[in-house]
């Protein structure tokens, strides 16, 4: 097993692995999470200051209400922002998200509400002595990548195999058609899933080539002069139905 | 690959189950997993998992072997995740799995009490011959009032109130109790060090105030909160050896894993340690500033607090119907 994937074993004696995430990623997802926990925290407190009549920095002793009501708050918010969001995201947070990694337990799963929270109490010690020092060297240094918040919760940061929403849509919308080699399909399919990503000429040529090929495996294609003449949607139309081998 | 070859015609004919399976899936993932969709993931399991095997010798670095590469670990992770019985597991935890632990780690409570104790003495010892030495352990603030005759506490809930003031003990030691415990990562040294910081710290100003007759002020402030308290401390610094143990001498086959288990063991007592800190932030909050509050409440809030200590983590207070 290679130390940069870890694979997970399942009794069906089919097995996946999954790429562990190396600190660039982790360092780019904790700095996402860090301002938006930050945003939070200061548009709360500024906000209930604004509206208890305080200001921001108000001059006066702060009232109890006014800790309990605007510092608090913002303070579990900024504190407890990892370990909630991990548990109740399943091992993410909006930041890994973008980051397009996850935490998962050695099993591949997701991990356990125990190990989230040994996991964030161990910041303590991968945060010394500033800026996430000793954890990010941990990081650079160990095995599989892990800081030693991982170590102790037996957990790991692994990359999101290009997002599992988009893997599935991609099955969900997965269009078919029997006459086709598998190569042809999978392109289709792959330029369908990325057409809005793509500049509207490139995809235009892209599916001009495709329905040509598809033409010439003897599925039911137009010929690329007709396709000129169509808009961007009914030519995606075209196209998923040629891959489907259904109606034009 | 054979680019030439036609698309399987099982690829056709299963496209229609991972639809339905990815379904469920975003059910689960909104948290309304019906008993038909949890069914269909069973059923669905074994079947992705041999889709998965012929994409791969079929459809070798295809984006469709990817996806259902992607569709398999995610039903292999619903499909293998542990069940959750929150209130009975809770009960449990309480009841039989945080007592096993202070059990177990008994000889190292008892050892780290002792290097309290030593270093509180060391303290103790090292502001009563050299009196100077007391900025090393303590602020300029805490000093000038002892040289004016009063406690630092004196007063404080005139300055902050007693809420306000309970939520920032008990958030620093909980701070301080689970920093006491992962410092033992470092080989159990990091731990070591925080205790022979806080005895030391202890003592020296048990010995500064006793210069200036303050010493009982002292003892009457933290009575009520400081056994448990300190207690609590000691805990965490005993996990925290116990975490430092299990590198130096792992009971598994690798440090890693040993350290593992000996987290997943100790992290339970957290359970406990944390509530009974906040209990004594509280009675630190609102009974020991109280100048007006005297001995005799002082002690029953004290020994009720040792009580309720010695309740929680014996387990006695949870254990009614609970099978061990």
């Amino acid at each position: 097993m290679s130390t940069d994937t870890l694979t997970i074993v399942s009794p069906t004696g089919v097995d996946v692995e999954l790429a562990i995430a190396g600190p660039g990623s982790r360092a780019y997802a904790f700095v996402i999470d860090w301002h938006i926990r930050v945003l939070i925290a200061v548009c709360w407190f500024a906000g209930v200051s604004y509206a208890m009549g305080r200001g921001i920095w108000g001059g006066a002793r702060p009232s109890t209400g006014f800790i309990v009501i605007a510092t608090l708050p913002a303070t579990v918010i900024y504190f407890l922002y990892h370990p909630v969001l991990e548990m109740l995201m399943r091992g993410s947070t909006p930041g890994k998200r973008m980051a397009g990694v996850r935490i998962v337990n050695r099993q591949g799963g997701t991990p356990s509400t125990l190990a989230v929270l040994v996991r964030n109490a161990f910041r303590l010690i991968d945060c010394l002595p500033v800026l996430y020092v000793v954890g990010l060297s941990t990081t650079m240094f160990s095995a599989q990548r892990t800081r030693f918040g991982d170590l102790a919760a037996g957990t790991l940061l692994v990359h999101d195999g290009g997002s599992e929403a988009k893997a599935l849509q991609q099955l969900g919308s997965l269009s078919l058609n029997p006459a086709l080699d598998a190569g042809t399909i999978a392109l289709g399919n792959d330029l369908l899933l990325r057409w809005k990503e793509l500049q509207p000429d490139a995809r235009r040529r892209l599916a001009g080539e495709l329905m040509s090929r598809i033409g010439a495996a003897g599925g039911a294609a137009e010929a690329p002069a007709s396709l000129a003449s169509l808009d961007d949607d009914t030519l995606r139309q075209r196209l998923r139905h040629a891959l489907s081998g259904g109606p034009q | 690959m054979n680019p030439g070859a036609r698309a399987p015609s099982w690829l056709v004919q299963r496209s229609a189950v991972w639809r339905r399976l990815g379904d469920s899936l975003g059910n689960w993932r909104r948290g309304r997993l019906s008993r038909q969709d949890a069914l269909q993931v069973l059923e669905g399991y074994r079947g992705v998992a041999r889709d998965v095997a012929s994409a791969r010798k079929a459809l070798p670095g295809n984006p469709i072997t990817g996806a259902l590469e992607t569709l398999y670990a995610s039903l292999h992770a619903i499909v293998n995740r542990e069940p959750r019985h929150t209130l009975a597991s809770l009960r449990h935890l309480y009841a039989i799995e945080v007592p096993a632990t202070v059990r177990e780690l008994k000889p190292r409570i008892v050892g780290v009490w002792l290097l309290f104790a030593l270093s509180t003495a060391a303290g103790w010892w090292m502001i009563h011959t050299f009196p100077t030495l007391v900025g090393l352990v303590a602020s300029p603030d805490m000093i000038q009032h002892v040289q004016h005759g009063e406690l630092w506490t004196d007063g404080i809930l005139n300055v902050t109130p007693s809420s306000v003031l309970s939520v920032r003990i008990f958030t620093n030691n909980i701070v301080v109790t689970i920093f006491a415990c992962v410092a033992g990562i470092f080989y159990g040294l990091g731990t070591f060090y925080i205790i022979a910081n806080n005895g030391l710290m202890l003592g020296a100003m048990f010995a500064y105030t006793r210069i200036y007759g303050l010493d009982g002020d002292l003892l009457k402030f933290i009575f009520a909160h400081g056994t448990v308290e300190l207690s609590m401390v000691c805990l965490g610094g005993a996990a925290g050896v116990a975490l430092g143990e299990s590198l130096i001498r792992p009971q598994l086959a690798s440090r890693r894993e040993s350290l593992q288990q000996a987290t997943a063991k100790i992290a339970r007592l957290f359970a406990a340690v944390i509530p009974l800190l906040i209990v004594c932030g509280l009675i630190e909050g609102f009974v020991s500033p109280d100048t007006a509050i005297g001995w005799p409440v002082r002690i029953v809030v004290g020994l009720a607090n040792l009580a309720l200590m010695f309740a929680v983590l014996s387990g006695r207070l949870f254990r009614s119907g609970v099978a061990a």
